[in-house]
């Protein structure tokens, strides 16, 4: 179970990049893209952590979160294009 | 140890390894639109990787069914959102990086060369 847990620090650790990014900025653009960033690693964390704790329930979120995510980004690229014209 | 654990928890570390560089790469790379590429190749194939590894290590079939969905989903809509995100940043003008030397879009979009 070690390389689970490792795998965990790392997407930790991803995540946190990513919120660097967030914070940053400079455009809108560069948020939606950590944020996005920052998403799959709670994805992967999450399908991690049910491995972990042996909980098969929290499966179903990923496939949930993984089709949000997707409509998640559409949407803020239509937000960021109808900024910019 | 047989060897579905084994791959499983090889998919795992490249999954988490590949996540955590595209968080590396959201950070150091200078514009937008090399963010845009390291984040969406590495998070499509990371978080792949991470649920295949996870869909053997469980090893039920509902698992199996629901993380291989995931799996595909991931794998078809990740490039639509990087490209999507990219188009919209292009075009609402965010800047390049000083030492982009191709634009072939700036004329058509920008009236000119790199901005």
């Amino acid at each position: 179970m070690t390389v689970v847990d490792v795998a965990l620090g790392a997407v930790a650790v991803a995540f946190l990049l990513a919120l660097v990014r967030v914070l940053r900025g400079p455009t809108v653009a560069d948020r939606a893209v950590a944020a996005d960033v920052a998403l799959y690693g709670v994805i992967g964390a999450i399908a991690l952590l049910a491995l972990r704790q042996e909980a098969d329930q929290l499966l179903d979120v990923t496939l949930v979160a993984t089709l949000l995510g997707f409509l998640a980004t559409v949407a803020l690229s239509l937000l960021v294009g109808r900024r910019g014209s | 140890m047989t060897w579905s654990t084994v791959l499983a928890d090889v998919l795992i570390g490249v999954g988490a390894g590949l996540i955590l560089l595209a968080g590396v790469g959201v950070v150091r790379l200078p514009d937008v639109l090399t963010r845009a590429n390291a984040a969406t190749k590495a998070t499509g194939l990371g978080l792949a990787a991470i649920l295949g590894g996870v869909a053997l290590a469980v090893g039920t079939t509902r698992a199996a069914v629901v993380l291989g969905l995931a799996v595909v989903i991931q794998l078809l809509t990740s490039p639509v959102s990087g490209h999507v995100i990219g188009r919209a940043a292009y075009r609402s003008g965010a800047p390049l990086w000083q030492e982009t030397h191709t634009d072939d879009l700036g004329p058509h979009y920008r009236g000119g060369g790199p901005a």
